[in-house]
C-alpha cells in the first residue's frame, strides 16, 4: 500500500513590510521536492473552505499556504473579521501584494520546495492573484477563478484600490488561467471579454473557461451557487494547469 | 462578494451581539454572497462596533424583497416616530 501523509498547520510569516501575519499552510509528508501554492482568500474572509483547498492541493502534490489578509483586523470567526474590514473599505491592494510577497517568500525558503510557485484566488482573490502575477515577476503562473472587478471605472476607484488591475496587463509577467461563469453579474461576461482582448493585445500566455450554467463562486459546494458539474471540469482545469506549469 | 455595493452609516445605541449587549458605533449595508442565508445575494446588515474586537457585531442576512418590506417598515415607524415627538 502506497502510504500517503500530510502536514497542516497555522504559523506566522512576515507580511507586507514585514509586518506579521498568519498562513495556515499543508503539503505531504516526505521530503519532497515539492511545487508551492499561494491561495488568495477571497472577500468572505480566511475561511473553512480556503483551509480544505489549502490541503486539497497537499493531497495533489502541493506545498500550500494559504495566508491571512485580514490579519489586522483582529481575531475572531472569519465572517466577523470579513465584516470589520468591509466596514473599514477593505483592504488595500499595495498591502495584499506585499502579504502575498510574504507567502511566497515564505514558500521558497522551505527545504521541499521544487522551485516553482503558482498563485490562486477566487472571487477578490482572483483579481489579487491577477495584479500580484502582473505587480511582480515572483510566480510562475497564476489562476484567476472568477475574479470580478478587474475591470473598474474611475467612479469605482478608491484610496485603497487606486488603479483598476486590467491596467497592468500588460506586466503580466506569467501564464494566466481564468475560469469564470457565464451567468456572473460580477465579473459579468462583457468584463471577462474586456479582459481577454487585453490580454490578446498584449501577446499574453492565457487560457480562459467560461462555463454555461453557472454563476459566481461555482465552486463553493456549501453555497447555493455550487455547480457540480461545471466546478468538477473547473477543478481539472485547475490541477493541468499548475501540473503544465509547476510539475516540470 | 465582488460588488462594490456598500453603504456605511455612523449610529448609536446598543445591539445585542453574542456576547450579550454592546455599544454600536457603525452600521454597514451591503448587497452581496450571504454566509448563512440561502440566497446567492442578499442585503447584509452589520450593526458593529468597530472600536472593538470583530465579534462586536450583531448581523442579518435578508433576501432583496425582505429588505424592501424592512425598509418600508422602518420608513413607516420613523415617520410615526417624528410625528409623535412633533406633537408632543
Amino acid at each position: 500500500m502506497h502510504y500517503e501523509g500530510m502536514i497542516a498547520e497555522t504559523l506566522s510569516i512576515a507580511g507586507d513590510k514585514g509586518e506579521p501575519i498568519s498562513a495556515y499552510v499543508a503539503r505531504p509528508l516526505g521530503p519532497g521536492p515539492f511545487p508551492g501554492i499561494v491561495l488568495i482568500h477571497h472577500a468572505p474572509g480566511w475561511d473553512e473552505w480556503y483551509r480544505e483547498t489549502t490541503r486539497k492541493f497537499a493531497h495533489h502534490g502541493y506545498a500550500a499556504i494559504s495566508h491571512n489578509l485580514y490579519h489586522r483586523a483582529g481575531e475572531g470567526s472569519s465572517d466577523d473579521v470579513a465584516a470589520k474590514v468591509r466596514a473599514s473599505g477593505g483592504v488595500p491592494d499595495a498591502q495584499v501584494v506585499g502579504d502575498t510577497e510574504g507567502a511566497v517568500a515564505w514558500l521558497r525558503a522551505q527545504p521541499y520546495h521544487n522551485g516553482k510557485v503558482g498563485a490562486i484566488g477566487t472571487c477578490s482573490g482572483g483579481r489579487h492573484t491577477f495584479l500580484f502575477a502582473c505587480k511582480t515577476k515572483s510566480i510562475d503562473a497564476a489562476a484567476d477563478l472568477w475574479g470580478g472587478r478587474v475591470v473598474m471605472s474611475k467612479e469605482e476607484l478608491t484610496e485603497k484600490q487606486p488603479v483598476a488591475a486590467i491596467e497592468f496587463t500588460k506586466d503580466l509577467s506569467c501564464p494566466l488561467l481564468g475560469l469564470f461563469g457565464n451567468d456572473d453579474k460580477n465579473p459579468p461576461p462583457a468584463q471577462v471579454d474586456l479582459h481577454e482582448a487585453e490580454l490578446k493585445k498584449h501577446g499574453k500566455h492565457y487560457e480562459f473557461h467560461r462555463y454555461d450554467g453557472a454563476g459566481h463562486g461555482f465552486f463553493y459546494y456549501d453555497r447555493p451557487m455550487y455547480r457540480q458539474e461545471q466546478a468538477v471540469d473547473g477543478w481539472k482545469k485547475v490541477f493541468a494547469f499548475f501540473a503544465t506549469h509547476l510539475k516540470k | 462578494m465582488c460588488t462594490s455595493i456598500v453603504e456605511i452609516a455612523q449610529i448609536e445605541g446598543s445591539g445585542k451581539a453574542e456576547r450579550g449587549w454592546i455599544a454600536l458605533t457603525t452600521s454597514v449595508v451591503s448587497y452581496d454572497h450571504p454566509h448563512h442565508a440561502e440566497y446567492e445575494e442578499a442585503i447584509s446588515i452589520d450593526f458593529m462596533n468597530v472600536d472593538l474586537d470583530p465579534g462586536a457585531r450583531v448581523a442579518v442576512e435578508i433576501s432583496l424583497e425582505s429588505a424592501k418590506a424592512f425598509s418600508e417598515a422602518l420608513r413607516r415607524a420613523i415617520k410615526a416616530a417624528e410625528a409623535l415627538n412633533k406633537a408632543a
